[in-house]
C-alpha cells in the first residue's frame, strides 16, 4: 500500500498542473510533483530523483544521504576483525 | 535500478548479518525470551519474508509483524459498506487493486464486480477523479485507504475536485493515522516490544519528529527504515545497537528520503481536507481512539458517507480467523488454525492473507514450504 519507487523527472508535461514525466526503471509515466515545489519551481525539478507513490512524487531522493548510508555499511565492514573493546 | 540495486548487495548484507550476531551476543538476555522488534509497516513485513531476513538473524531476535498494512486492518463491516455502495446502479466504485479482494461478510468487491457492479481498479486517486470527469452522468466514489503515505494524494484529488466544481465525485474515507496505532501497540498488555522499525514512506510525509514520544515516554528505540533488504538489516542493527548501549532514540536509517520535519506541502494538503475521528474500528484490534480521519465540513459535499446512506455496521470476524492475534504478534501466521488450509491467498478468510504486505500472505508465499527462505534471484 505504502510502496514507493524511485524515478527520475525527465521533462515537464504541464507546469500549471505540476505534472511531470518520470522515468521509473525505463517506464515513463506522468506524475504530479506539487508536493516538491516548496523550495523551487517545477521548471527546476527536471533531472531530480524522486520517490513516486500513487501518482505523486512524495519526496526528493538525496544522493548525498544515500551515499552516506552506504558509507556507514562500509565502515562496519572495515571494523571487522578488530577485537571488541 | 538506481537507489535499489546497491541496497540489495549480498556482500554488504553478509557483513551486516555477522555484525548483528556479534552485537546480540553482547546484549544480556535479561528476560529469558527473544528481543522483539516490531516492523510497523507491511512493506517491511514483505521484505523480511521475501529475503528470509528473520532466518539470517540470531535466535535471540524476533520480528513482530505490526498493523501497518491498511488492507489487512480493514474491518468486515467496512467492506460490506463498500459492496453496498458499489452495487448502486448510478455508482462507479474505484479503489486500489489490493482492496477489491478483501472478504466482506457477504462478498468481496471483486465478487460484486463479477456480479455486475461497476468496480474499477485505479492506480491513483487522481485517476478516479478523471473517471468522474469522463462520466458526468455517473457518481464516482473513490474508496480511499492507507496511512499518511496515501493521504496526501487523496487530499489533492479532493482539493482539485472542489476547485473545479466537480459534483459527481466523492470519497469513502478509510484513511488511518500511524501515531495512535503505534501508541495502541505500546499500551497493549499483550505486547512487550523491545524496539521498532519505523515506517519509511509514512515518514517521508510526517517526518521523524512525531516518534519522539516513543523514545522519551515509552523508553523504546525506533529506527525509521527503508525497504530494501540492506535497509532492513541496517535498521535492525541500529535498534539492537541502541539496546546494547542502553539508549532510546529516534534514528533515521532512511535519510535519503526521510527528513525530520517531513513534507510541508503534503502535510498542508492533509490538514486542509481531513480531521480526526473520535475512534475508528480495526479488524482484529478493535476500536482505537483517534486512529482514523474523516472529511472536514468544507468537503462534506465530497463525503460518500454523507452523500449516500452508509450502514456502518460492525461485523465480527469469522470465529476461525486469528488475524487479531497475528496482528499483535501473539501467534505466528502458520500457528493460526486455518492458515494454508481454509485460508489461502486464492480464497482468503482473513485480511492478512489478502495483501502481499500481510504477514500471512507473505509467510504463505515465501516461507511455507521449507520453513526456510527462498531468496529470489
Amino acid at each position: 500500500m505504502c510502496l514507493g519507487v524511485p524515478g527520475q523527472i525527465v521533462s515537464l508535461v504541464n507546469p500549471e498542473e505540476a505534472l511531470a514525466m518520470v522515468d521509473v526503471g525505463g517506464v515513463r509515466r506522468p506524475v504530479n510533483v506539487s508536493f516538491l515545489l516548496e523550495d523551487r519551481p517545477a521548471q527546476e525539478c527536471v533531472g531530480d530523483w524522486v520517490l513516486v507513490h500513487a501518482g505523486f512524487a512524495l519526496t526528493r531522493i538525496d544522493a548525498e544521504e544515500a551515499a552516506r548510508t552506504l558509507e556507514l555499511l562500509e565502515e562496519l565492514g572495515e571494523m571487522r576483525g578488530e577485537p571488541d573493546a | 535500478m538506481k537507489y535499489v540495486d546497491e541496497f540489495r548487495d549480498p556482500a554488504r548484507a553478509r557483513i551486516l548479518v555477522e555484525e548483528i550476531h556479534r552485537l546480540v551476543a553482547r546484549i544480556p538476555a535479561a528476560r529469558g525470551r527473544p528481543l522483539q522488534i516490531m516492523e510497523v509497516c507491511g512493506g517491511h513485513t514483505h521484505t523480511i519474508f521475501r529475503y528470509g531476513i528473520q532466518q539470517m538473524l540470531p535466535e535471540e531476535v524476533e520480528y513482530v509483524h505490526g498493523p501497518g498494512c491498511p488492507v489487512c486492518v480493514l474491518p468486515m463491516g467496512r467492506v460490506d459498506d463498500c459492496v453496498a455502495l458499489a452495487e448502486r446502479p448510478e455508482v462507479i466504485f474505484s479503489t486500489f487493486g489490493d482492496a477489491v479482494r478483501v472478504p466482506g461478510s457477504r462478498k468481496s468487491l471483486l465478487k460484486a464486480k463479477a456480479e455486475g457492479a461497476d468496480v474499477r481498479i485505479v492506480y491513483a486517486p487522481l485517476d478516479a477523479l478523471a473517471l468522474a470527469r469522463r462520466h458526468p452522468d455517473r457518481e464516482v466514489i473513490f474508496f480511499g485507504l492507507g496511512f499518511e503515505t496515501t493521504m496526501p494524494s487523496t487530499a489533492m484529488a479532493l482539493i482539485q475536485a472542489r476547485k473545479a466544481g466537480i459534483g459527481n465525485f466523492s470519497l469513502f474515507c478509510n484513511h488511518i493515522t500511524i501515531i495512535p496505532t503505534i501508541k495502541a501497540m505500546l499500551d497493549s498488555p499483550d505486547l512487550q516490544l523491545d524496539g521498532f522499525l519505523g515506517p519509511g514512506h509514512v515518514s517521508t510525509v510526517i517526518g521523524t519528529r512525531p516518534y519522539d514520544f516513543i523514545a522519551r515516554d515509552y523508553r523504546r528505540p525506533i529506527t525509521v527504515a527503508g525497504f530494501e533488504p540492506l535497509d532492513v538489516l541496517q535498521s535492525t542493527y541500529m535498534v539492537l545497537k541502541q539496546l546494547a548501549d542502553r539508549r532510546c532514540e529516534v534514528e533515521n536509517q532512511y535519510a535519503r528520503v526521510v527528513r525530520r520535519d517531513g513534507n510541508g506541502p503534503a502535510l498542508a494538503a492533509i490538514a486542509e481536507v481531513f480531521e480526526l475521528r473520535e475512534f475508528f474500528e480495526w479488524r482484529g484490534l478493535g476500536s482505537i481512539d483517534q486512529s482514523g480521519v474523516r472529511l472536514r465540513a468544507a468537503y462534506a459535499a465530497y463525503d460518500a458517507e454523507r452523500k449516500f446512506a452508509v450502514a456502518n455496521i460492525s461485523i465480527a470476524d469469522p470465529k476461525s480467523c486469528q488475524c487479531g492475534e497475528v496482528l499483535k504478534g501473539i501467534i505466528k501466521p502458520h500457528q493460526c488454525k486455518v492458515f494454508g488450509t481454509a485460508c489461502t491467498p486464492e480464497t482468503p478468510l482473513g485480511s492478512l492473507m489478502v495483501s502481499s504486505e500481510g504477514a500471512c500472505a507473505a509467510h504463505y508465499s515465501y516461507a511455507r514450504r521449507t520453513g526456510s527462505p527462498t531468496v529470489p534471484a
